[in-house]
């Protein structure tokens, strides 16, 4: 019970967090609707006439996931961070379990995806991004589970690293590429076989295209693979990834 | 209370052992005093013991629980205040205080103050009023001075009523009305709850209050027991004399029953309200007088130096 109730209060503490940090929101905020507002919206324009599928739906829809997955994921590897300063050196010598603590930073930052989330979808509405009132309600489930995978990622690489500074090193190697490898932005169907083994590699690819499942459900043929195989595959690099990643954690954190 | 069994650390990747085979024992109740410079180890000693870092080899228990077995135990019973301030800067006072408290599995997880069980509130009122804080409670953490925060900090690891509070140099950044309001605040603590303290500093007049003190240098035990007894091991207070006649010195000092050492010049071993009489009494025409008498700080800088040669 006591473990559960420390999972809420490490939750909470992340959304009150960002809550009342004033530029974290706005930066947060900032770069989705960049992408969408002047990428997604110039891409349409400049090409949208050759192309078959509207491309500020393709950008939204890719943005949307990648925002999400991306904030639960450096949101869990910020405990790196952490660890040095204030709070959680008092999270780690408290009697709850680490394992605990992996939980209620993933919840935490999933909550904090969501307002993100929310954000992302009025902003597209504003723009003109078709909407069924189904279709957002099915887009919340979604959003979740891309959440919930995006902070086991982050588990993973957390338990690689011993600093801030390597996490802040890794970015341009981890991050930047699946950008590109995901298809947020640009087609991945016909790639040369090397960028497409690396894109099959990239977890972000199948939160990208789990959304497009969502929103393109009977419309055009987007998505690269089907729902329940998207399904499928983050559940088990899910698994994968928290059995690993918490293990080697936990390990490291120790052993110093 | 705490047991130390030859206690070592080696850090990956370094060449030479943090903590060096440390043994001792703390008992119950007692203000103990962890003393030695930077990176003598005081740091690692406690990560060791408050569980956050395993030890290489050697062990220890607390209360006697074994701190790498039943670390979940240890955390339980203890309390810490590390050296940079833990708090979060973006929570109020009490927020901080009640996270800790439901970590520590003191109360039910409830989203504001209003929905805590009433218990709570009246411990944390209490403890704020001891303190004069009971009007600043709601507010942010980081309009608080760093005296204040160390408060707190207090406050807040004294709320799960730990058999043991572990403060690692405390008063680092603090001025000095701050360190000395601080430290009345800790002994009566300490007077009221019977709580063992384990603190690391490198300011000796810190240690001198405690009942043991441990002096460590390079992961190593350099000097161990009351300050009485540590004061008598390293201070040596001799007046240094000499004379162009060294045999009647040496005569003339072993009549008077002075006690001393070395063929000349001579360490005539008085404290010092005695060396006036001891100098007055003796006719031989001296040559040298030069008195000794380090402060426990010098005696202690004496000591950590001669180590690290």
């Amino acid at each position: 019970m006591s473990e559960v109730a420390a999972v809420l209060t490490l939750a909470h503490r992340d959304l009150i967090k960002l809550l009342r940090d004033r530029a974290r929101i706005v930066s947060d905020f900032a770069f989705p609707l960049i992408f969408i507002g002047i990428l997604g919206t110039s891409l349409q324009s400049g090409f949208g006439e050759s192309s078959n599928i509207n491309l500020l739906h393709f950008v939204f829809t890719g943005v949307l996931a990648q925002t999400i997955w991306q904030s639960t994921a450096l949101g869990v590897i910020s405990l790196l961070m952490d660890r040095e300063q204030d709070f959680s050196q008092e999270i780690f010598v408290s009697p709850i379990s680490r394992y605990s603590i992996i939980f209620g930073k993933i919840l935490g930052e999933s909550l904090v995806a969501f307002p993100q989330f929310i954000a992302i979808l009025a902003f597209g509405l504003i723009l003109g991004v078709p909407f069924t009132l189904e279709k957002i309600v099915a887009l919340i489930p979604a959003a979740l589970i891309i959440a919930v995978y995006g902070g086991a990622f982050g588990v993973l690489v957390l338990s690689r690293l011993d600093n801030q500074r390597q996490a802040n090193q890794i970015f341009p190697f981890v991050m930047l590429p699946q950008f590109f490898l995901a298809g947020i932005f640009n087609p991945i169907q016909h790639l040369p076989w090397f960028l497409d083994i690396l894109s099959k590699i990239a977890p972000m690819r199948y939160a990208v295209d789990l959304m497009r499942d969502v929103y393109y459900a009977g419309g055009p043929n987007v998505p690269i693979f089907d729902l329940p195989t998207n399904l499928a595959i983050i559940g088990v690099e899910f698994a994968v990834f928290m059995v690993v990643g918490t293990a080697g954690f936990v390990r490291a954190e120790r052993n110093r | 209370m705490i047991h130390l069994d030859g206690l070592t650390k080696r850090y990956r990747k370094a060449d030479r052992n943090a903590v060096d085979g440390i043994s001792f024992d703390v008992r119950a109740g007692e203000f103990f005093a962890l003393l030695g410079p930077n990176g003598a180890g005081k740091t690692t000693m406690i990560s060791i013991l408050t569980t956050t870092l395993s030890p290489t080899s050697g062990s220890a228990t607390i209360d006697g629980h074994d701190i790498v077995r039943e670390a979940s135990a240890v955390r339980r019973i203890v309390g810490i205040i590390f050296q940079r301030p833990s708090l979060d800067m973006n929570l109020t006072a009490e927020e901080n205080v009640r996270f800790h408290a439901i970590l520590y599995g003191l109360y039910p997880y409830a989203p504001s103050y209003g929905l805590m069980p009433a218990a709570y509130r009246e411990q944390v009122q209490s403890l704020a009023a001891l303190l004069g804080i009971a009007s600043e409670l709601q507010k942010p953490m980081r309009t608080f001075s760093g005296g204040m925060r160390r408060k707190l900090e207090i406050v807040r690891s004294l709320m799960h009523r730990p058999k043991v509070l572990f403060l690692d140099e405390p008063t680092a950044g603090l001025d000095v009305p701050s360190r000395r309001t601080l430290w009345e605040y800790l002994t009566t603590i300490r007077r009221e709850s019977g709580t063992t303290v384990f603190l690391t500093t490198h300011y000796l007049e810190e240690a001198e209050e405690a009942d043991t003190i441990c002096i460590i240098d390079k992961g190593k035990v350099v000097s161990f027991g009351t300050p009485e007894r540590i004061k008598s091991d390293l201070v040596q207070e001799y007046v240094l004399i000499d004379a162009e006649d060294r045999g009647r010195l040496r005569d003339e000092l072993a009549r008077l029953e002075l006690r001393s050492d070395g063929g000349g010049p001579f360490r005539v071993h008085v404290d010092s309200r005695h060396t006036h009489a001891a100098l007055k009494a003796i006719d031989t025409p001296l040559t040298l007088v030069r008195t000794h008498m380090p402060s426990l700080e010098d005696a202690y800088l004496e000591i950590v130096g001669k180590v690290s040669e």
